[in-house]
């Protein structure tokens, strides 16, 4: 009995819970990318810089904050940071839509056009983001570090396994959880919501029947801009904040966005996970948890790896040139909110 | 008519062998890309050596030396070669310092550096292929190969007792060689690997490779990565899971930004970098404090790297790469005064004077074999969440 309780820990320490974090984190990502794409109808490669510039007020404020001395410990100061990264990505979310975003909207162009203009801000958001902080790694987690610590776990149980679990760690899930029931409950109850889905599933028609277009693209780049806000900082906080690493993380939140359906909500949060899950379930070692497991006689000897951690990041391009073949609109109907 | 004044510029050439000129030299770093953090500090080292030697006024006649910088971007080398391309046919550069990165260097060497007969001399390109590759004799380092540091770094492992030993490395070609070198010189050795496994540099998440070497498991892990990128968040996931206490830091982990997240909580782990307890290496970095520049690894092999470049100018007596290529290891080694950081100057003036230096500079340059340096230790040992030096070797 003991030995399965030390299997499972085991899996709960190394794929459980880190995957849950870094789920809730691609899973944001992946929401943000598929609002762009459900009502502007373009793949919008600058969020992973979006998600960046965000962290970056976050980690301006935070400094701020600390070197004023105002904390709420054991929590991090970036949870008192949010707000303020939130209203700035929101403006310069508006400020992009108004100076490029609304004239290739206006003109109609095709969506490639759009996808290479959104390639334009992001290497000009890239640069400016590097002007401003600099190319260094920068981590501002502040607070109590974990809830529970290995070792600790090991004295308390008495098990062999240790589990430890990040503030951060619980602090992104907790708060991802909390903002997506806030986008369904936005989407699906209130009016403006219901008109954004209306013009997402039709915008002739949804003109027809008199929303206002202007007013459904603001509201979308406001909800596009506390979704990369919080997704960028809850990340820098778990992960630690370096500009370059952000580019890189659009490439598994677009795996994620077209995994689950792009355009679809639903699709981007399960995305999110399924990526992150995938990539340590597959790569992951089974040895000591196989040894657990089977009678001594037929503990394994090497390490029992499906594919060798090199291989990590071409799980989810795999997983996605399955989606693509199989089920092309992915796993739920995308296109529409 | 064209004959004549052929031969008669020809003969005011050698008339007056040393007319005072612009020289140009490319600086060709990855200022973006997975290394971009460590660019600004080696740019420095490089700039001031030119500084220096322009300032003094005594290269060649005289002549203005200037530096022109290019972005070599590390991972991507088409775009290390388009800067090559750029540096050497637009600005008309004399010779490059650079590139950073191992596949980005033997990029430049191959489609820039050879064709147009311009010489490279890299302060940070590590990887032991760029020893055994066609250079025509134009390619230099200050930094030593992989090979021998891999060397070193397994007997330093076997001396602190060490049986079984798990390896992560940064899928590239430093990372790549340098995993593969410590594993066969640690088995040769009598020593087992338990995994050798490889990581992307800047990807998002790397629980799925801490969890793999967690299995895996051994008595220290060998991190041969990026303090700033990969190899930091992989020690980060280790402590935090609680699978690995001690880590074998080389040189891409020497860094105070990975003394200042972890803090004595990696006390204990150890590594070695090419270092020297040359007084050069203190000198230099007063000079560059004193620049108010911040220190980083390899700002003083480039330091020496541009070094070269003009002092084998200098013993050429001309600022073309076809000629001072023949010179780089005349005045990198014995015999022959020996030149500090600081002493460009001074080195300048013996070698128009016809005599001869020994550049040691801020890495105790000594060029072997193939024209890179054969290297010092500096073995370290993280000690109350710092990094302390152990001894030389």
């Amino acid at each position: 009995m003991i030995d399965y309780i030390n299997a499972i820990t085991l899996l709960a320490n190394y794929i459980i819970v880190p995957s849950l974090a870094y789920g809730s984190q691609l899973a944001l990502g992946a929401l943000g990318i598929t609002m762009v794409y459900a009502v502007l109808r373009f793949s919008n490669f600058a969020h992973g810089e979006i998600m960046s510039f965000g962290t970056m007020i976050s980690i301006f404020i935070i400094w701020l904050f600390q070197s004023i001395g105002i904390s709420i410990n054991p929590l991090p100061t970036a949870l008192l940071a949010l707000p303020f990264s939130i209203t700035a990505t929101i403006i310069l979310l508006l400020i992009l839509d108004k100076t490029v975003f609304r004239y290739y909207q206006q003109q109609r162009v095709q969506p490639v056009t759009f996808m290479i203009v959104s390639v334009g801000v992001m290497f000009f958001l890239a640069g400016f983001i590097r002007f401003l902080i600099g190319t260094s790694k920068k981590n501002f987690d502040d607070g109590e570090r974990f809830i529970v610590k290995a070792s600790q776990f090991k004295q308390m149980t008495g098990l062999a396994e240790g589990l430890s679990i990040r503030t951060t760690q619980a602090i992104t899930v907790i708060v991802t959880i909390l903002l997506v029931i806030f986008i369904f409950w936005f989407l699906n109850k209130t009016r403006t919501g219901k008109s954004m889905r209306a013009f997402s599933d039709n915008e002739d028609l949804a003109l027809l029947s008199g929303i206002n277009p202007e007013r459904v693209i603001i509201i979308t780049w406001i909800l596009v801009g506390v979704l990369a806000s919080v997704a960028g900082t809850l990340y820098g906080l778990d992960k630690g904040y370096k500009p370059f690493v952000y580019l890189q993380l659009v490439l598994p939140i677009f795996a994620a966005a077209i995994v689950g359906g792009v355009g679809n909500p639903i699709g981007a949060v399960a995305g999110g996970y399924i990526i992150a899950f995938s990539e340590a379930f597959i790569t992951f070692a089974y040895k000591r948890f196989l040894t657990y497991l089977l009678p001594k006689e037929w503990a394994p000897e090497g390490l029992v790896q499906i594919l060798s951690t090199e291989y990590k990041f071409a799980i989810s391009f795999v997983l996605l040139v399955i989606v693509l073949l199989v089920r092309p609109t992915g796993l739920f109907r995308g296109k529409t909110l | 008519m064209k004959k004549i004044i052929g031969v008669s510029a020809a003969m005011l050439m050698l008339a007056s062998p040393v007319i005072a000129e612009d020289i140009k030299i490319g600086i060709s770093l990855g200022f973006t890309g997975p290394l971009e953090s460590l660019a600004p500090a080696m740019n420095n080292g490089a700039q001031m050596a030119i500084a220096e030697v322009a300032e003094s006024k005594s290269l060649l006649g005289g002549s203005n030396v200037v530096a022109v910088t290019g972005d070599s971007t590390c991972a991507d080398t088409a775009a290390a070669v388009a800067t090559g391309e750029r540096l050497v046919t637009a600005e008309n550069v004399n010779a490059i310092v650079g590139a950073m990165c191992s596949g980005a260097t033997q990029a430049v060497l191959e489609g820039v550096a050879m064709p147009n007969g311009i010489v490279m001399i890299s302060g940070s390109a590590t990887a032991p292929v760029l020893s055994t590759v066609e250079d025509n004799g134009l390619f230099f380092r200050t930094a030593p190969s992989d090979a021998r540091s891999a060397e070193v770094l397994a007997d330093i492992l076997k001396e602190e007792g060490y049986k079984s030993i798990a390896i992560t490395y940064v899928n590239n070609d430093y990372g790549k060689g340098l995993g593969s070198a410590i594993e066969s010189n640690f088995v040769a050795g009598g020593g087992s690997v338990t995994i050798n496994a490889g990581h992307e540099e800047n990807k998002g998440d790397y629980s799925a490779d801490a969890a793999a070497l967690a299995q895996a498991g051994g008595d220290i892990l060998v991190v041969a990565g990026y303090a700033d990128g990969g190899g930091g968040t992989i020690i980060q996931e280790s402590l935090d899971r609680g699978s690995f206490e001690t880590f074998f830091l080389p040189d891409g982990m020497y860094a105070d930004s990975l003394t200042k997240t972890f803090g004595s909580q990696i006390d204990g782990s150890f590594g070695a970098s090419a270092g020297t307890d040359s007084p050069g290496d203190a000198t230099f970095k007063t000079l560059f404090a004193d620049a108010g520049h911040e220190y980083n690894v390899y700002a003083g092999e480039y330091y020496d790297a541009a070094a070269l470049i003009m002092l084998a100018m200098q013993a050429a007596g001309s600022s073309s790469s076809s000629d001072l290529k023949d010179h780089v290891m005349d005045v990198a080694n014995a015999p022959g005064e020996k030149i500090y950081p600081g002493e460009l100057a001074k080195a300048m003036k013996i070698l128009a004077g016809g005599g001869q230096i020994d550049y040691v500079g801020a890495s105790a340059v000594e060029l072997i074999g193939p024209g890179e340096s054969g290297g010092s230790y500096l073995q370290y040992e993280v000690k109350n969440g710092k990094f302390e030096t152990v001894k030389y070797r």
